[in-house]
Protein backbone atom coordinates (compact mmCIF):
# COMPACT_ATOMS: atom_id res chain seq x y z
CA UNK A 1 0.00 0.00 0.00
CA UNK A 2 1.18 3.23 -0.62
CA UNK A 3 1.51 6.06 1.98
CA UNK A 4 -1.54 8.91 1.73
CA UNK A 5 -2.54 12.10 4.35
CA UNK A 6 -5.26 11.04 6.01
CA UNK A 7 -8.24 13.91 6.71
CA UNK A 8 -11.27 14.04 8.49
CA UNK A 9 -13.51 17.06 7.75
CA UNK A 10 -16.39 17.82 9.60
CA UNK A 11 -18.33 19.22 6.60
CA UNK A 12 -19.60 18.56 3.13
CA UNK A 13 -18.44 21.83 1.56
CA UNK A 14 -14.52 21.29 3.33
CA UNK A 15 -14.68 17.61 2.51
CA UNK A 16 -15.61 18.82 -1.02
CA UNK A 17 -12.63 20.95 -1.59
CA UNK A 18 -10.40 17.96 -0.41
CA UNK A 19 -11.75 15.96 -2.21
CA UNK A 20 -10.65 17.53 -5.65
CA UNK A 21 -6.80 17.86 -5.03
CA UNK A 22 -4.87 15.78 -7.04
CA UNK A 23 -4.80 12.19 -5.91
CA UNK A 24 -7.66 12.47 -3.41
CA UNK A 25 -9.70 9.53 -2.62
CA UNK A 26 -12.85 9.99 -0.55
CA UNK A 27 -13.21 6.56 1.94
CA UNK A 28 -16.32 5.49 3.65
CA UNK A 29 -16.57 1.81 5.00
CA UNK A 30 -13.45 1.23 3.08
CA UNK A 31 -14.59 -2.36 2.23
CA UNK A 32 -13.38 -2.17 -1.25
CA UNK A 33 -11.19 1.19 -1.22
CA UNK A 34 -8.58 -0.60 1.15
CA UNK A 35 -8.63 -3.89 -0.79
CA UNK A 36 -8.03 -1.97 -3.42
CA UNK A 37 -5.24 -0.43 -2.03
CA UNK A 38 -3.81 -3.18 -0.09
CA UNK A 39 -3.19 -4.64 -3.57
CA UNK A 40 -1.98 -1.80 -5.25
CA UNK A 41 -4.83 -1.51 -7.60
CA UNK A 42 -5.90 2.04 -5.98
CA UNK A 43 -3.27 4.39 -5.07
CA UNK A 44 -4.54 7.70 -3.64
CA UNK A 45 -2.20 9.68 -1.50
CA UNK A 46 -4.90 11.71 0.43
CA UNK A 47 -7.91 9.74 1.85
CA UNK A 48 -10.90 12.35 2.50
CA UNK A 49 -12.90 10.73 5.33
CA UNK A 50 -16.62 11.09 4.82
CA UNK A 51 -17.62 9.24 8.10
CA UNK A 52 -17.95 12.78 9.94
CA UNK A 53 -20.26 14.96 7.63
CA UNK A 54 -23.14 13.70 9.14
CA UNK A 55 -24.56 12.05 6.00
CA UNK A 56 -25.19 8.76 7.35
CA UNK A 57 -29.54 10.07 7.99
CA UNK A 58 -32.32 7.96 6.56
CA UNK A 59 -35.00 10.79 6.49
CA UNK A 60 -38.42 10.76 4.77
CA UNK A 61 -39.37 14.33 3.29
CA UNK A 62 -42.82 15.61 3.78
CA UNK A 63 -43.51 15.19 0.15
CA UNK A 64 -42.86 11.52 0.56
CA UNK A 65 -39.61 11.41 -0.82
CA UNK A 66 -36.78 9.10 0.98
CA UNK A 67 -33.34 10.76 1.52
CA UNK A 68 -30.68 8.63 2.09
CA UNK A 69 -27.49 9.74 2.97
CA UNK A 70 -24.41 8.73 1.42
CA UNK A 71 -22.83 7.39 4.35
CA UNK A 72 -25.24 5.45 5.84
CA UNK A 73 -24.82 2.33 6.46
CA UNK A 74 -25.84 -0.83 4.09
CA UNK A 75 -27.53 -2.63 7.20
CA UNK A 76 -29.64 0.41 8.27
CA UNK A 77 -30.98 0.90 4.84
CA UNK A 78 -32.07 -2.27 4.73
CA UNK A 79 -33.17 -2.67 8.24
CA UNK A 80 -35.08 0.62 7.92
CA UNK A 81 -38.91 -0.09 8.70
CA UNK A 82 -40.01 2.57 6.11
CA UNK A 83 -37.43 1.02 3.32
CA UNK A 84 -38.82 -2.78 4.61
CA UNK A 85 -42.33 -1.16 4.29
CA UNK A 86 -42.37 1.08 0.95
CA UNK A 87 -39.41 -0.51 -1.22
CA UNK A 88 -39.16 -3.57 0.28
CA UNK A 89 -36.74 -5.00 -3.14
CA UNK A 90 -34.12 -2.19 -2.11
CA UNK A 91 -34.12 -4.45 1.41
CA UNK A 92 -33.71 -7.68 -0.15
CA UNK A 93 -31.54 -6.49 -2.92
CA UNK A 94 -28.85 -5.11 0.22
CA UNK A 95 -29.68 -7.98 2.19
CA UNK A 96 -28.37 -10.44 -0.90
CA UNK A 97 -25.49 -8.46 -0.86
CA UNK A 98 -21.80 -9.43 0.73
CA UNK A 99 -22.05 -10.43 4.41
CA UNK A 100 -23.38 -8.97 7.65
CA UNK A 101 -19.65 -7.15 8.67
CA UNK A 102 -19.88 -6.06 4.94
CA UNK A 103 -22.79 -4.59 5.40
CA UNK A 104 -22.80 -3.07 8.83
CA UNK A 105 -19.79 -0.59 7.24
CA UNK A 106 -20.42 -0.82 3.58
CA UNK A 107 -22.25 3.08 2.54
CA UNK A 108 -24.45 4.06 -0.04
CA UNK A 109 -22.13 5.89 -1.61
CA UNK A 110 -19.67 3.44 -1.17
CA UNK A 111 -21.78 0.86 -2.51
CA UNK A 112 -22.71 2.10 -5.63
CA UNK A 113 -18.79 3.15 -6.34
CA UNK A 114 -17.89 -0.16 -6.00
CA UNK A 115 -15.57 -1.32 -7.94
CA UNK A 116 -16.22 -4.22 -10.36
CA UNK A 117 -15.17 -7.77 -9.56
CA UNK A 118 -13.20 -8.92 -12.64
CA UNK A 119 -10.53 -11.08 -11.54
CA UNK A 120 -7.80 -9.96 -13.91
CA UNK A 121 -8.59 -6.14 -13.32
CA UNK A 122 -7.77 -7.81 -9.53
CA UNK A 123 -4.30 -9.61 -10.03
CA UNK A 124 -2.48 -6.84 -10.46
CA UNK A 125 -0.64 -8.01 -13.21
CA UNK A 126 -2.52 -9.36 -16.47
CA UNK A 127 -3.26 -6.19 -18.86
CA UNK A 128 -6.32 -4.67 -18.32
CA UNK A 129 -7.61 -1.51 -19.74
CA UNK A 130 -9.35 -0.43 -16.29
CA UNK A 131 -6.44 -0.40 -14.38
CA UNK A 132 -3.86 -0.07 -17.22
CA UNK A 133 -5.59 1.88 -20.26
CA UNK A 134 -3.84 1.05 -23.53
CA UNK A 135 -2.76 -2.58 -22.58
CA UNK A 136 -5.49 -4.30 -23.41
CA UNK A 137 -8.26 -7.23 -21.83
CA UNK A 138 -7.23 -10.02 -20.81
CA UNK A 139 -11.02 -11.19 -20.21
CA UNK A 140 -12.49 -11.40 -24.03
CA UNK A 141 -10.58 -14.23 -24.64
CA UNK A 142 -10.00 -15.45 -20.84
CA UNK A 143 -12.18 -16.58 -18.27
CA UNK A 144 -15.23 -14.36 -18.20
CA UNK A 145 -17.54 -16.69 -16.99
CA UNK A 146 -18.82 -13.57 -14.41
CA UNK A 147 -18.34 -11.15 -17.70
CA UNK A 148 -21.04 -8.68 -19.01
CA UNK A 149 -23.50 -9.75 -21.93
CA UNK A 150 -24.96 -5.99 -22.76
CA UNK A 151 -23.19 -2.81 -22.87
CA UNK A 152 -19.58 -4.25 -23.41
CA UNK A 153 -17.08 -2.96 -25.60
CA UNK A 154 -14.03 -5.59 -26.47
CA UNK A 155 -11.99 -2.92 -24.50
CA UNK A 156 -13.57 -4.16 -21.01
CA UNK A 157 -16.30 -6.43 -20.85
CA UNK A 158 -16.40 -6.06 -16.66
CA UNK A 159 -19.36 -5.75 -14.86
CA UNK A 160 -20.61 -3.59 -12.20
CA UNK A 161 -21.45 -5.74 -8.87
CA UNK A 162 -23.44 -4.02 -6.53
CA UNK A 163 -27.07 -5.22 -6.04
CA UNK A 164 -28.15 -1.96 -4.18
CA UNK A 165 -27.29 -0.12 -7.20
CA UNK A 166 -29.95 -2.45 -9.28
CA UNK A 167 -33.02 -2.08 -6.92
CA UNK A 168 -32.08 2.01 -7.09
CA UNK A 169 -32.09 1.75 -10.76
CA UNK A 170 -35.45 0.18 -10.95
CA UNK A 171 -36.69 2.54 -7.95
CA UNK A 172 -35.69 5.22 -10.39
CA UNK A 173 -33.16 6.74 -7.64
CA UNK A 174 -31.49 10.24 -7.80
CA UNK A 175 -28.05 11.30 -6.60
CA UNK A 176 -27.34 14.40 -5.23
CA UNK A 177 -23.74 15.65 -5.14
CA UNK A 178 -21.85 18.84 -3.76
CA UNK A 179 -19.24 19.92 -6.11
CA UNK A 180 -15.59 21.11 -4.71
CA UNK A 181 -17.34 24.99 -6.14
CA UNK A 182 -20.10 24.20 -3.66
CA UNK A 183 -22.72 23.73 -6.58
CA UNK A 184 -25.13 21.00 -5.65
CA UNK A 185 -25.60 18.40 -8.37
CA UNK A 186 -28.43 15.88 -9.17
CA UNK A 187 -27.87 12.99 -11.39
CA UNK A 188 -30.27 10.42 -12.41
CA UNK A 189 -28.86 6.64 -11.24
CA UNK A 190 -28.86 5.75 -14.60
CA UNK A 191 -26.73 8.72 -15.70
CA UNK A 192 -23.78 8.23 -12.54
CA UNK A 193 -22.44 5.32 -14.38
CA UNK A 194 -20.84 5.63 -18.13
CA UNK A 195 -20.16 2.65 -20.18
CA UNK A 196 -17.04 1.69 -20.86
CA UNK A 197 -16.22 2.53 -24.83
CA UNK A 198 -12.72 2.83 -25.26
CA UNK A 199 -11.85 4.74 -21.93
CA UNK A 200 -13.37 1.67 -18.89
CA UNK A 201 -11.22 3.26 -16.33
CA UNK A 202 -13.41 6.41 -16.72
CA UNK A 203 -16.57 5.19 -15.13
CA UNK A 204 -19.13 7.77 -14.00
CA UNK A 205 -20.18 10.87 -15.28
CA UNK A 206 -18.89 12.47 -11.83
CA UNK A 207 -16.54 15.41 -12.03
CA UNK A 208 -13.13 15.48 -9.72
CA UNK A 209 -14.23 15.72 -6.51
CA UNK A 210 -17.88 15.71 -6.64
CA UNK A 211 -18.88 13.79 -3.77
CA UNK A 212 -21.91 12.36 -3.36
CA UNK A 213 -24.06 13.55 -0.22
CA UNK A 214 -27.51 11.47 -0.47
CA UNK A 215 -29.80 9.61 -2.68
CA UNK A 216 -33.47 10.14 -2.94
CA UNK A 217 -36.38 7.94 -3.98
CA UNK A 218 -39.64 9.17 -4.91
CA UNK A 219 -42.49 7.32 -3.36
CA UNK A 220 -43.44 3.88 -5.25
CA UNK A 221 -46.81 3.41 -7.30
CA UNK A 222 -49.18 2.22 -4.75
CA UNK A 223 -50.29 -0.89 -4.95
CA UNK A 224 -47.19 -1.59 -7.09
CA UNK A 225 -45.16 -5.15 -6.08
CA UNK A 226 -41.63 -5.21 -5.93
CA UNK A 227 -38.93 -8.69 -6.22
CA UNK A 228 -35.35 -8.45 -6.19
CA UNK A 229 -33.91 -12.01 -7.42
CA UNK A 230 -30.41 -13.07 -7.24
CA UNK A 231 -28.77 -15.88 -9.13
CA UNK A 232 -24.98 -16.96 -7.94
CA UNK A 233 -22.92 -19.91 -7.27
CA UNK A 234 -23.65 -20.59 -3.48
CA UNK A 235 -27.00 -19.82 -1.89
CA UNK A 236 -25.04 -16.38 0.27
CA UNK A 237 -22.42 -14.29 0.30
CA UNK A 238 -21.33 -14.63 -3.14
CA UNK A 239 -22.15 -11.82 -5.77
CA UNK A 240 -24.76 -12.19 -8.18
CA UNK A 241 -24.22 -13.92 -11.78
CA UNK A 242 -27.52 -12.59 -12.93
CA UNK A 243 -30.30 -10.22 -11.09
CA UNK A 244 -33.34 -8.84 -11.46
CA UNK A 245 -34.87 -6.29 -9.56
CA UNK A 246 -38.52 -5.03 -10.68
CA UNK A 247 -41.40 -3.27 -9.68
CA UNK A 248 -44.77 -3.80 -11.53
CA UNK A 249 -48.41 -2.40 -11.22
CA UNK A 250 -51.64 -3.68 -12.42
CA UNK A 251 -55.00 -1.92 -13.10
CA UNK A 252 -58.17 -3.97 -14.86
CA UNK A 253 -55.71 -7.38 -15.51
CA UNK A 254 -53.39 -5.52 -17.08
CA UNK A 255 -49.55 -4.22 -16.61
CA UNK A 256 -49.91 -0.07 -15.72
CA UNK A 257 -46.13 0.15 -15.29
CA UNK A 258 -43.10 -1.82 -15.00
CA UNK A 259 -39.91 -0.87 -14.00
CA UNK A 260 -37.05 -3.27 -14.54
CA UNK A 261 -33.18 -3.34 -13.98
CA UNK A 262 -30.78 -6.10 -14.21
CA UNK A 263 -27.52 -7.12 -12.35
CA UNK A 264 -24.52 -9.08 -13.30
CA UNK A 265 -25.15 -8.15 -17.12
CA UNK A 266 -23.62 -5.53 -17.88
CA UNK A 267 -20.87 -2.61 -16.67
CA UNK A 268 -23.21 -1.16 -14.88
CA UNK A 269 -27.05 -1.34 -13.59
CA UNK A 270 -28.77 -2.46 -16.83
CA UNK A 271 -32.24 -0.58 -17.47
CA UNK A 272 -33.77 -0.70 -20.71
CA UNK A 273 -36.78 1.23 -21.58
CA UNK A 274 -37.78 -0.67 -24.38
CA UNK A 275 -38.65 -3.94 -22.07
CA UNK A 276 -40.70 -1.79 -19.64
CA UNK A 277 -42.45 -0.48 -22.65
CA UNK A 278 -43.26 -3.54 -24.44
CA UNK A 279 -44.75 -5.06 -21.03
CA UNK A 280 -46.80 -1.87 -20.46
CA UNK A 281 -50.41 -2.64 -21.64
CA UNK A 282 -49.77 -6.27 -21.50
CA UNK A 283 -51.62 -8.52 -20.41
CA UNK A 284 -49.31 -11.01 -18.00
CA UNK A 285 -48.55 -14.19 -20.63
CA UNK A 286 -45.73 -16.02 -21.15
CA UNK A 287 -45.82 -14.84 -24.97
CA UNK A 288 -45.92 -11.03 -23.27
CA UNK A 289 -42.71 -12.35 -21.37
CA UNK A 290 -40.62 -13.83 -23.78
CA UNK A 291 -40.91 -11.28 -25.80
CA UNK A 292 -39.70 -8.34 -23.42
CA UNK A 293 -36.79 -11.03 -22.35
CA UNK A 294 -36.03 -11.24 -26.49
CA UNK A 295 -35.71 -7.09 -26.26
CA UNK A 296 -33.45 -7.29 -23.51
CA UNK A 297 -31.59 -9.70 -25.06
CA UNK A 298 -31.36 -8.48 -29.05
CA UNK A 299 -27.74 -7.26 -28.66
CA UNK A 300 -26.64 -10.03 -25.69
CA UNK A 301 -23.34 -10.97 -26.83
CA UNK A 302 -21.72 -14.15 -25.11
CA UNK A 303 -17.88 -14.42 -24.94
CA UNK A 304 -17.95 -17.96 -24.22
CA UNK A 305 -17.79 -18.84 -20.91
CA UNK A 306 -20.13 -16.14 -19.92
CA UNK A 307 -23.07 -17.33 -22.75
CA UNK A 308 -25.06 -19.09 -20.48
CA UNK A 309 -26.22 -16.09 -19.03
CA UNK A 310 -28.48 -15.05 -21.47
CA UNK A 311 -30.63 -17.89 -20.85
CA UNK A 312 -30.10 -17.46 -17.08
CA UNK A 313 -31.49 -14.33 -17.35
CA UNK A 314 -34.20 -14.88 -19.47
CA UNK A 315 -35.91 -17.35 -17.30
CA UNK A 316 -35.16 -15.28 -14.12
CA UNK A 317 -36.87 -12.60 -15.72
CA UNK A 318 -39.82 -14.26 -16.81
CA UNK A 319 -40.17 -16.06 -13.29
CA UNK A 320 -39.70 -12.44 -11.71
CA UNK A 321 -42.99 -11.10 -14.36
CA UNK A 322 -44.60 -14.11 -13.37
CA UNK A 323 -44.38 -12.86 -9.53
CA UNK A 324 -44.61 -9.70 -10.28
CA UNK A 325 -48.19 -9.95 -12.07
CA UNK A 326 -49.85 -13.00 -11.53
CA UNK A 327 -51.97 -13.24 -8.54
CA UNK A 328 -51.24 -15.53 -5.70
CA UNK A 329 -47.60 -16.09 -7.52
CA UNK A 330 -44.66 -14.53 -4.52
CA UNK A 331 -44.85 -10.90 -4.09
CA UNK B 1 -2.80 7.33 17.78
CA UNK B 2 -5.25 6.65 20.78
CA UNK B 3 -7.88 3.57 20.83
CA UNK B 4 -10.26 2.03 23.12
CA UNK B 5 -9.85 -1.43 23.48
CA UNK B 6 -11.62 -3.99 25.54
CA UNK B 7 -12.50 -1.16 28.40
CA UNK B 8 -8.63 0.33 27.80
CA UNK B 9 -7.49 2.92 26.33
CA UNK B 10 -3.79 2.44 24.12
CA UNK B 11 -1.81 4.86 22.88
CA UNK B 12 -0.15 3.59 19.77
CA UNK B 13 2.55 4.41 17.18
CA UNK B 14 1.82 3.09 14.13
CA UNK B 15 2.68 3.63 10.37
CA UNK B 16 -0.83 5.45 9.01
CA UNK B 17 -1.93 2.02 6.67
CA UNK B 18 -1.91 -0.29 9.84
CA UNK B 19 -5.67 -2.15 9.61
CA UNK B 20 -7.15 -2.54 12.63
CA UNK B 21 -6.43 -6.36 12.23
CA UNK B 22 -2.86 -5.84 12.24
CA UNK B 23 -3.05 -3.15 14.80
CA UNK B 24 -4.48 -5.71 17.37
CA UNK B 25 -2.15 -8.16 16.23
CA UNK B 26 0.53 -6.78 15.84
CA UNK B 27 0.87 -3.52 17.98
CA UNK B 28 -1.20 -5.14 21.03
CA UNK B 29 -0.40 -8.60 20.90
CA UNK B 30 -4.19 -9.39 20.67
CA UNK B 31 -3.75 -12.29 18.32
CA UNK B 32 -6.58 -13.61 19.03
CA UNK B 33 -8.30 -12.00 16.23
CA UNK B 34 -7.30 -14.35 13.18
CA UNK B 35 -5.96 -13.16 9.68
CA UNK B 36 -7.41 -15.76 7.23
CA UNK B 37 -7.88 -14.06 3.86
CA UNK B 38 -7.33 -10.48 4.19
CA UNK B 39 -9.50 -9.75 2.24
CA UNK B 40 -12.88 -9.28 3.69
CA UNK B 41 -13.79 -13.10 2.37
CA UNK B 42 -12.97 -15.25 5.50
CA UNK B 43 -14.65 -13.29 8.75
CA UNK B 44 -12.02 -14.86 11.08
CA UNK B 45 -10.57 -11.29 11.88
CA UNK B 46 -14.19 -10.24 13.44
CA UNK B 47 -14.44 -7.68 15.97
CA UNK B 48 -17.12 -5.82 17.53
CA UNK B 49 -17.03 -2.00 16.76
CA UNK B 50 -19.46 0.21 18.93
CA UNK B 51 -21.33 -3.78 19.21
CA UNK B 52 -21.39 -4.10 15.84
CA UNK B 53 -19.37 -6.61 13.94
CA UNK B 54 -16.76 -5.80 11.69
CA UNK B 55 -13.90 -7.13 9.34
CA UNK B 56 -10.86 -5.33 11.33
CA UNK B 57 -8.73 -6.28 8.11
CA UNK B 58 -10.75 -4.26 5.81
CA UNK B 59 -10.89 -1.11 8.26
CA UNK B 60 -7.97 1.53 8.90
CA UNK B 61 -6.73 1.88 12.31
CA UNK B 62 -6.73 5.64 12.13
CA UNK B 63 -10.32 5.70 11.19
CA UNK B 64 -11.42 4.09 14.57
CA UNK B 65 -9.97 5.91 17.48
CA UNK B 66 -12.84 7.31 18.55
CA UNK B 67 -14.66 3.69 18.72
CA UNK B 68 -15.35 1.09 21.58
CA UNK B 69 -13.19 -2.17 19.74
CA UNK B 70 -14.71 -5.58 21.44
CA UNK B 71 -11.96 -8.06 20.49
CA UNK B 72 -12.63 -11.86 21.54
CA UNK B 73 -10.04 -11.03 24.40
CA UNK B 74 -13.04 -8.93 25.90
CA UNK B 75 -16.20 -10.40 25.03
CA UNK B 76 -16.46 -11.01 28.88
CA UNK B 77 -19.06 -11.99 30.34
CA UNK B 78 -21.41 -11.30 27.57
CA UNK B 79 -19.67 -13.52 25.74
CA UNK B 80 -19.06 -16.56 28.20
CA UNK B 81 -22.83 -18.23 26.82
CA UNK B 82 -21.47 -18.20 23.22
CA UNK B 83 -17.33 -19.51 23.80
CA UNK B 84 -19.47 -22.09 26.48
CA UNK B 85 -21.89 -23.22 23.43
CA UNK B 86 -18.91 -23.67 21.64
CA UNK B 87 -17.01 -26.19 23.39
CA UNK B 88 -20.11 -27.90 24.54
CA UNK B 89 -21.07 -28.26 20.70
CA UNK B 90 -17.71 -29.09 19.30
CA UNK B 91 -17.79 -26.30 17.20
CA UNK B 92 -14.26 -26.12 15.85
CA UNK B 93 -11.80 -28.70 14.77
CA UNK B 94 -8.77 -26.78 13.90
CA UNK B 95 -9.94 -23.45 15.78
CA UNK B 96 -8.40 -20.68 13.43
CA UNK B 97 -12.00 -19.07 12.40
CA UNK B 98 -13.52 -19.77 15.69
CA UNK B 99 -12.54 -16.44 17.53
CA UNK B 100 -14.29 -14.54 14.25
CA UNK B 101 -17.14 -17.28 14.60
CA UNK B 102 -17.98 -16.34 18.40
CA UNK B 103 -17.68 -12.54 17.80
CA UNK B 104 -19.88 -12.16 14.32
CA UNK B 105 -22.40 -14.10 16.19
CA UNK B 106 -22.07 -11.91 19.07
CA UNK B 107 -22.94 -9.37 16.73
CA UNK B 108 -25.56 -11.13 14.84
CA UNK B 109 -27.78 -11.74 17.90
CA UNK B 110 -27.73 -8.12 18.99
CA UNK B 111 -29.16 -7.35 14.90
CA UNK B 112 -31.98 -9.88 15.45
CA UNK B 113 -32.59 -8.17 18.62
CA UNK B 114 -32.51 -4.97 16.68
CA UNK B 115 -35.28 -6.38 14.63
CA UNK B 116 -33.35 -6.53 11.86
CA UNK B 117 -34.23 -9.09 8.87
CA UNK B 118 -32.22 -11.11 6.77
CA UNK B 119 -32.74 -12.77 3.22
CA UNK B 120 -34.69 -15.60 4.39
CA UNK B 121 -36.88 -13.50 6.74
CA UNK B 122 -40.67 -14.18 4.81
CA UNK B 123 -42.50 -11.12 5.91
CA UNK B 124 -39.85 -7.98 6.01
CA UNK B 125 -42.35 -6.13 8.45
CA UNK B 126 -42.55 -9.17 11.03
CA UNK B 127 -40.29 -8.84 13.83
CA UNK B 128 -37.29 -10.98 13.48
CA UNK B 129 -36.85 -14.68 14.95
CA UNK B 130 -33.67 -16.30 15.22
CA UNK B 131 -34.49 -19.66 13.48
CA UNK B 132 -31.46 -22.22 12.63
CA UNK B 133 -32.31 -21.16 9.12
CA UNK B 134 -31.49 -17.75 9.62
CA UNK B 135 -28.67 -18.30 11.68
CA UNK B 136 -27.05 -19.89 8.41
CA UNK B 137 -27.81 -17.06 6.36
CA UNK B 138 -26.31 -14.88 8.87
CA UNK B 139 -23.79 -16.10 9.88
CA UNK B 140 -22.25 -16.49 6.13
CA UNK B 141 -19.80 -13.82 6.42
CA UNK B 142 -17.51 -16.59 8.48
CA UNK B 143 -15.84 -19.10 6.66
CA UNK B 144 -15.22 -22.68 8.69
CA UNK B 145 -12.45 -24.17 6.47
CA UNK B 146 -13.20 -27.51 8.66
CA UNK B 147 -16.63 -27.19 7.97
CA UNK B 148 -17.59 -27.24 11.66
CA UNK B 149 -20.69 -25.14 10.59
CA UNK B 150 -23.47 -28.03 11.78
CA UNK B 151 -21.95 -27.38 15.21
CA UNK B 152 -21.79 -24.18 15.33
CA UNK B 153 -25.48 -23.55 13.91
CA UNK B 154 -26.02 -25.69 17.24
CA UNK B 155 -23.76 -23.53 19.34
CA UNK B 156 -25.43 -20.39 18.01
CA UNK B 157 -28.68 -21.86 18.65
CA UNK B 158 -28.28 -23.11 22.00
CA UNK B 159 -26.28 -19.92 23.07
CA UNK B 160 -29.57 -17.77 22.42
CA UNK B 161 -31.45 -20.45 24.08
CA UNK B 162 -33.14 -21.97 21.46
CA UNK B 163 -30.84 -25.10 21.65
CA UNK B 164 -32.42 -28.20 19.39
C1 LIG C 1 -15.94 -10.30 0.36
C2 LIG C 1 -16.87 -9.28 -0.23
C3 LIG C 1 -18.08 -9.67 -0.78
C4 LIG C 1 -18.95 -8.74 -1.30
N1 LIG C 1 -20.13 -9.15 -1.86
C5 LIG C 1 -20.99 -8.22 -2.40
C6 LIG C 1 -22.22 -8.61 -3.01
O1 LIG C 1 -22.58 -9.79 -3.04
N2 LIG C 1 -23.00 -7.65 -3.54
C7 LIG C 1 -22.65 -6.33 -3.51
O2 LIG C 1 -23.41 -5.50 -4.00
N3 LIG C 1 -21.49 -5.94 -2.95
C8 LIG C 1 -20.66 -6.85 -2.40
N4 LIG C 1 -19.47 -6.45 -1.87
C9 LIG C 1 -19.05 -5.07 -2.04
C10 LIG C 1 -19.50 -4.15 -0.95
O3 LIG C 1 -20.90 -3.96 -1.06
C11 LIG C 1 -18.74 -2.83 -1.14
O4 LIG C 1 -17.39 -3.08 -0.80
C12 LIG C 1 -19.27 -1.72 -0.28
O5 LIG C 1 -20.62 -1.46 -0.57
C13 LIG C 1 -18.45 -0.46 -0.50
O6 LIG C 1 -18.89 0.54 0.39
P1 LIG C 1 -17.82 1.31 1.31
O7 LIG C 1 -18.55 2.37 2.04
O8 LIG C 1 -17.05 0.37 2.14
O9 LIG C 1 -16.92 1.95 0.17
P2 LIG C 1 -15.42 2.46 0.19
O10 LIG C 1 -14.52 1.29 0.02
O11 LIG C 1 -15.19 3.37 1.35
O12 LIG C 1 -15.44 3.35 -1.14
C14 LIG C 1 -15.71 2.79 -2.41
C15 LIG C 1 -15.59 3.92 -3.44
O13 LIG C 1 -16.59 4.90 -3.22
C16 LIG C 1 -16.01 6.20 -3.11
N5 LIG C 1 -16.85 6.97 -2.17
C17 LIG C 1 -17.24 6.59 -0.94
N6 LIG C 1 -18.07 7.50 -0.40
C18 LIG C 1 -18.18 8.52 -1.32
C19 LIG C 1 -18.92 9.75 -1.36
N7 LIG C 1 -19.70 10.14 -0.35
N8 LIG C 1 -18.83 10.51 -2.47
C20 LIG C 1 -18.06 10.13 -3.53
N9 LIG C 1 -17.34 8.98 -3.53
C21 LIG C 1 -17.41 8.18 -2.45
C22 LIG C 1 -14.60 5.96 -2.63
O14 LIG C 1 -13.74 7.01 -3.01
C23 LIG C 1 -14.26 4.66 -3.36
O15 LIG C 1 -13.85 4.94 -4.66
C24 LIG C 1 -18.60 -7.36 -1.29
C25 LIG C 1 -17.39 -6.97 -0.73
C26 LIG C 1 -16.53 -7.90 -0.20
C27 LIG C 1 -15.24 -7.45 0.40
S1 LIG D 1 -12.89 -6.95 -18.50
FE1 LIG D 1 -12.30 -4.83 -18.02
S2 LIG D 1 -11.57 -5.03 -15.93
FE2 LIG D 1 -11.50 -7.10 -16.77
S3 LIG D 1 -9.47 -7.37 -17.72
FE3 LIG D 1 -10.81 -6.59 -19.31
S4 LIG D 1 -10.45 -4.38 -19.20
FE4 LIG D 1 -9.76 -5.18 -17.26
Amino acid sequence: MNLFEYSRPEDPSTAAKAGSADGASYIAGGTNLVDLMKLGIARPTRLVDVNRLDLAKIEWRSDGVLRIGAAARNSNLAADPGVRARFPMLSRAILSGASGQIRNVASTAGNLLQRTRCPYFYDGVSPCNKREPGKGCSATDGFNRIHAILGATDACIATHPSDMAVALLALGATVVTLKADGQTGRIALDDLYRLPGDTPNIETNLKSGELITHVELAAPPSGARQIYRKVRDRASFAFALVSVGGIVAMENGRIASAALAFGGLAPKPWRDPEVEQLLVGQAPSTEAFEAAADCLLKDAKGRGDNSFKIPLVRRTLIACLRDLTIDGAEA
Amino acid sequence: MQFNINGQTHEVEADIRTSLLDLLRDHLNLTGSKKGCDHGQCGACTVLVNGRRINSCLALAVMHQDDAITTIEGVGEAGRPMQQAFVDHDAFQCGFCTSGQICSALGMVGEVKAGWPSLVTADLEATAVLTPEEARERMSGNICRCAAYPNIIDAVMDATGDGR
